[in-house]
Order: structure tokens, then C-alpha cells, then sequence
């Protein structure tokens, strides 16, 4: 188990770096000198002379390497420090941890809602197989996987929000301010961004359950006498749960892409939105920043769903 | 002599086949969803081929109707704030999404199987850098790297190509790890052992022998990444990235129709339908497929 940890962790190591790398280079790809796409944006281009420019470029260790521009960076990010936004006139770290937190807070909460209920979903629909509930449940997370969450989204605000007037169409307010409204506007965010989720949970888990049911030792369990309640909780759902833990390490990764959509849509202040907004006015240190920041996060998420698949799995640990 | 002659001739004949062809088409069709999804694609396909003599409208020159009309018998689907029919763009806008989906498909495609060749075939430090490299691009949510890619080669590339080469790239990791992972389990067969000590180079082991096995789940996977890619082509002019104007493109229609919300249904709903359901449509199709080609696939697609 520890050297299958180390390897990982090495091997994460290189996914690392081979990350920072591709993020910096793709920055690179700007037409134009960064220092020059500063000093124009910063409004003093006109009365800039030459020398000035030349200091700046030394200020900002662009006349260096360009790994050792590389390198410089990668020790900034690493120590928080992520740069100036032009547009914001602030620190990008600062601005970071102002967004973060919120996008952060919805997604996990739909992480949860995605895991709990598909998995809860695909079991009932594996033990009711053909019956009703079955027939309701699989063509349903059809319907979740295919779905754009932006159309979920305008469909709920439409229904709830402007027909019906049930719930608040657009914003956010931290739970700790106030935490009757903070839910009720999370509601159908969290709902839209845990779609997909839940739907692939269920399927997966229903076509594990249905595999794991066909085991000898699910027929012993049975044979034994044991009721029904302690088949299905003790003895399948472990087992069959493993190839749903993947997927909810993939997962991650659809929800931060979803999370840029229904930000969008229901006007929440969070990363994506600072995101896009960013990228269409041309502050790119704030772009690079976000996405080198999620590529991490869904790194590690990915590192954590490994290392505890070979724990919950020991045949993977051998391979 | 005579005697074992017949029987050579009954022991080398074949048993009753039931040709291959004849199984897929049982297989494929054996689920009614499967043909309905495959009737949605080929709709889609006829109207963006033909969408000149299809559209009842012209979809871009504004003010040809009325401002926000609602559907009637002259407009079926209403007109938008510039008066421009919705179907006429929604026709239109079948085009922007095929054209991205399948340039993205066949692009990421001849880049993602030979790197994914190459890196099962060979091994060793070939190996560990592309697949490496592809974990790499993993770790990006397709439609932050897009958006990402978007928002640097947007003053290289206009509009639409800005999302056709950043979803591209996006795909590539999916085509790298299933080429990867068929060539590992073929160049281990005694035939490709057999092939090389005849004197076959590597190319022709490569494309002759291990690529055609490969080719069953890559018809799946392009069939099901058609349909991820214009949920995010969809999503990508949600979010106003790579539209040319007046050109009609679900997603931007979408958001468009968004400001309308509640007295306009029509302007957002038909859009938001079309992309719904064509994405259904492939992935159902992508399922059928897979049953059909090769069941072993299950759960691996």
C-alpha cells in the first residue's frame, strides 16, 4: 500500500508540473509582449519611453529565461502570490479567496446531494429491477445526463422562480449572514449543478448492483437466511459501490465546468463568472489563475479517488 | 480414397453464419429508442445540408418581420428582437453545431489515436510522457479549457474556429487512453509476434494490425463525444465565446431568448429543446452502437 501511495504521489508529481507548464505556455501564446499589453492597459502608453519600458520588463523578470520565468511563477502560486488584476486593481489571490468560497460552497453541496441520492437512486432501482420504481428512475437519469444545465436552469426559474414565485431567481448570500435566504437561493443551483451527477451515479451504480447481485456469495448470504435489508446494505452496496467512487472523481471535473454555466445563469458571484467575465475583459492574470487553481483542485480530487480505490479494492494496489 | 475426401470437405465446411451485418442491424435496432435517436440525427443532418431551401425566412437580415412576435401560422416559432424568424435560425444554427462537432471529432481523433498508439506500442519513456501529458489535459474541465484556450487564440482564429481548435484539444485525452488501452491488450497476441518476426515494421504492425481492433470502441466514443460537443459548443456561446455575428448558434439564441424570459418562452425553449435533444440523440445512438458492435464495452464507454 505505501509504495502504491509513492508511486501515485510521483506520478501526480509530473501531472503536476506537466499542468503549470501547459498553463504557462498557453499564456505565452498572447500575441505581444506582456509588458507592453500591460502598459497599455494600464494607460500610460503614450508618455512611456523606452527606458521605462526596459525597467519595467526587469521589475517583472521578463528579460530572464523563459524557465526561469516559468519557475519564478510556479513558486508564486505556490506561495499565494498570483499577481495584480488589472481590471480589479487588486491582488488575485485576495480575489481568489473572495470567489473561491462560494463556488466551493455550492459545488460541494452538490457533490453530496449527487452522491447520496444517486447512489440511493441506482440501489433502489437495481433491487426493484423491472418493477415500477425501475421504470421510472433509468429513463429519468437518461434525461439528467443529456440535459444543458442551462436550459435546467432558465426551466427552474421560470417555473419556480417566475410562475410560481417559490423561490429567489438569481444571487447569493453566504449561509452565515443569512441562512434561510442563502438556502433557498442555493436550491435550484444546487439542484442544477448536481444533475448530471446524480443521473451518472444512479446508472452506474445500478449496472454495478445488478453485477454484484449474480455473485456466489450474495446467493450464499441469501441461502443463510439473512433478510433482505442486511443483503443489500451489508453485502452488495459495499461491493458494488468501488466503480461509482471513480466516477465521482470524475465528476468533479463536470462540476466545475457546469458551475461556469449556472453562475451565468443565475447571476451567482462565484469563480466562473469572475471567469468569464475576465477572459472578455482581457485580464488574463486572473484567467490563468482560475485555471490553473481548478486543474489542481481536480488533481488532487483525482489523487484522493485513487489512493482510496486501492484501499477499498486491494487487487489494484497488486497491479 | 474416396471415403476421405468427403470427409475433408465436411470437416472444412463452415457452420450456418449468420452474417455480421445481420446480427448489428438485430442488435442496433432491437431498442425503439435507438431508431428514434437515429431519426432526430438524420433530421438534423437534412436540415443543415438543405437549411437554404428549407428556411421559410431569411435568418440573419433583421427587421424582415416584426419585433417579438409570438408563434403563429406566419412565424411558427415567433420572431426574435431584430425580427428575425426563429426557426429560419434554428435551422441555421444546426449547421454551427454539426460543423463543430464533427470537425472537433475528426480532428482530436487523428491526433489522439496515433499518440495513443504510439505510447502502448512502444513503451518505456515514449509511454510515460504522452500519457502523462494527457493526464494533464485531463485535469481541465472541458469547458474551462476551452474557455481557456478561447481566450488566448481569440486573436488568431475568429469565432467559431476559436471553439472547434479549443475543443479539439479538449477531446484528445479520450481518443489517447482507449487507443492506449487497445494497443496494450493487442501487441501481446502471438499474430503481432508472428507479423514482426516475418519482418513488418512497426507502421505496418501499427496500422495494419493493431489500429482496425481498435476501431470498434472509437466509433463509440466519436458518436458519444459528438454529443459532449455541442453541449459545449452550446455552452461555450451560452457564455458569448466564438459567435460571429448575425450567425445563429443554439446556445448564444439561448441566452438571447433568456432576457425574455417569462412573456417569450418560445425564444429560449425551442433552442434549449434542439440542443437537449440532439444530444440525447447521440448518446442513445453511442449506446446502440456499442451494444451492437461489442457488448464486452459496457461500462468501459
Amino acid at each position: 500500500m505505501t509504495v502504491y501511495i509513492i508511486r501515485r504521489l510521483l506520478i501526480a508529481l509530473v501531472v503536476l508540473i506537466l499542468v503549470t507548464l501547459i498553463v504557462f505556455f498557453v499564456m505565452r501564446l498572447l500575441p505581444g509582449d506582456p509588458v507592453l499589453i500591460y502598459v497599455a492597459q494600464t494607460a500610460e502608453f503614450e508618455e512611456m519611453p523606452q527606458e521605462k519600458i526596459e525597467e519595467l520588463r526587469a521589475e517583472f523578470g521578463l528579460d530572464k529565461h523563459i524557465m526561469v520565468q516559468y519557475a519564478n511563477w510556479v513558486v508564486g502560486v505556490f506561495r499565494g502570490d498570483l499577481g495584480t488584476s488589472i481590471f480589479y486593481r487588486e491582488d488575485v489571490g485576495t480575489l481568489m479567496l473572495e470567489r473561491f468560497p462560494i463556488t466551493i460552497h455550492l459545488g460541494v453541496l452538490a457533490f453530496i446531494v449527487s452522491a447520496v441520492l444517486g447512489v440511493l437512486a441506482g440501489m433502489v432501482a437495481a433491487v426493484r429491477r423491472g418493477k415500477w420504481l425501475d421504470r421510472i428512475v433509468t429513463p429519468l437519469t437518461y434525461v439528467g445526463l443529456t440535459i444543458p444545465v442551462f436550459l435546467l436552469g432558465i426551466l427552474l426559474i421560470y417555473a419556480f422562480g417566475v410562475k410560481l414565485g417559490w423561490l429567489p431567481i438569481s444571487g447569493y448570500t453566504s449561509p452565515l449572514d443569512d441562512f434561510w435566504l442563502s438556502t433557498r437561493q442555493a436550491i435550484m443551483p444546487v439542484f442544477c449543478l448536481a444533475i448530471f451527477g446524480l443521473a451518472a451515479n444512479a446508472r452506474q451504480m445500478r449496472s454495478s448492483m445488478l453485477e454484484v447481485t449474480q455473485q456466489d456469495y450474495i446467493r450464499t448470504a441469501w441461502s443463510k437466511g439473512l433478510r433482505e435489508r442486511v443483503v443489500v446494505m451489508r453485502h452488495m452496496l459495499k461491493n458494488s459501490l468501488i466503480p461509482v467512487i471513480t466516477l465521482m472523481g470524475v465528476s468533479v471535473a463536470i462540476l466545475f465546468g457546469g458551475q461556469i454555466l449556472i453562475e451565468r445563469v443565475f447571476a451567482i458571484p462565484g469563480v466562473g463568472s469572475l471567469l468569464v467575465s475576465s477572459i472578455f475583459g482581457q485580464d488574463y492574470v486572473v484567467v490563468q489563475a482560475i485555471t490553473v487553481i481548478i486543474a489542481v483542485i481536480i488533481l488532487l480530487v483525482n489523487l484522493v479517488v485513487d489512493i482510496s480505490y486501492a484501499w477499498l479494492d486491494p487487487r489494484i494496489r497488486y497491479g | 480414397m474416396v471415403e476421405k475426401h468427403t470427409s475433408e470437405i465436411a470437416f472444412s465446411e463452415a457452420p450456418v453464419r449468420v452474417s455480421e451485418w445481420r446480427r448489428f442491424r438485430r442488435v442496433f435496432f432491437e431498442r425503439k429508442l435507438v431508431t428514434f435517436g437515429l431519426v432526430i440525427l438524420l433530421l438534423m443532418v437534412i436540415a443543415a445540408v438543405f437549411a437554404p431551401l428549407l428556411v421559410p425566412y431569411d435568418p440573419y437580415q433583421p427587421g424582415k418581420g416584426e419585433s417579438l412576435l409570438q408563434p403563429s401560422t406566419k412565424h411558427l416559432l415567433g420572431t426574435d428582437l431584430l425580427g428575425r424568424d426563429t426557426l429560419s435560425r434554428l435551422i441555421y444554427g444546426a449547421r454551427t453545431a454539426l460543423m463543430v462537432g464533427f470537425i472537433s471529432v475528426f480532428t482530436s481523433f487523428f491526433i489522439g489515436v496515433p499518440l495513443g498508439i504510439i505510447a502502448g506500442y512502444f513503451g518505456g519513456i515514449i509511454n510515460m510522457v504522452i500519457m502523462r501529458a494527457m493526464d494533464a489535459l485531463m485535469c481541465f474541465p472541458m469547458l474551462l479549457l476551452a474557455l481557456f484556450l478561447a481566450a488566448v487564440l481569440k486573436d488568431y482564429f475568429s469565432g467559431i474556429w476559436v471553439v472547434i481548435i479549443a475543443l479539439s484539444i479538449a477531446i484528445i485525452p479520450g481518443y489517447a487512453r482507449v487507443t492506449h488501452g487497445v494497443t496494450l491488450s493487442i501487441k501481446e497476441n502471438d499474430y503481432i509476434m508472428a507479423q514482426r518476426a516475418m519482418g513488418s515494421s512497426n507502421t505496418r504492425v501499427m496500422l495494419g494490425h493493431i489500429l482496425p481492433n481498435a476501431f470498434p470502441p472509437l466509433i463509440v466514443l466519436m458518436t458519444m463525444q459528438l454529443g459532449a460537443l455541442i453541449l459545449a459548443e452550446a455552452g461555450l456561446s451560452f457564455l458569448g465565446i466564438g459567435i460571429d455575428p448575425p450567425g445563429a448558434a443554439w446556445g448564444a439564441m439561448v441566452y438571447d431568448g433568456y432576457r425574455y424570459l417569462a412573456n417569450h418562452p418560445v425564444l429560449w425553449l425551442a433552442p434549449g429543446i434542439a440542443i437537449a435533444l440532439v444530444v440525447f440523440a447521440f448518446n442513445i445512438v453511442g449506446d446502440g452502437l456499442r451494444d451492437a458492435l461489442d457488448p464486452r464495452l459496457r461500462g468501459l464507454l
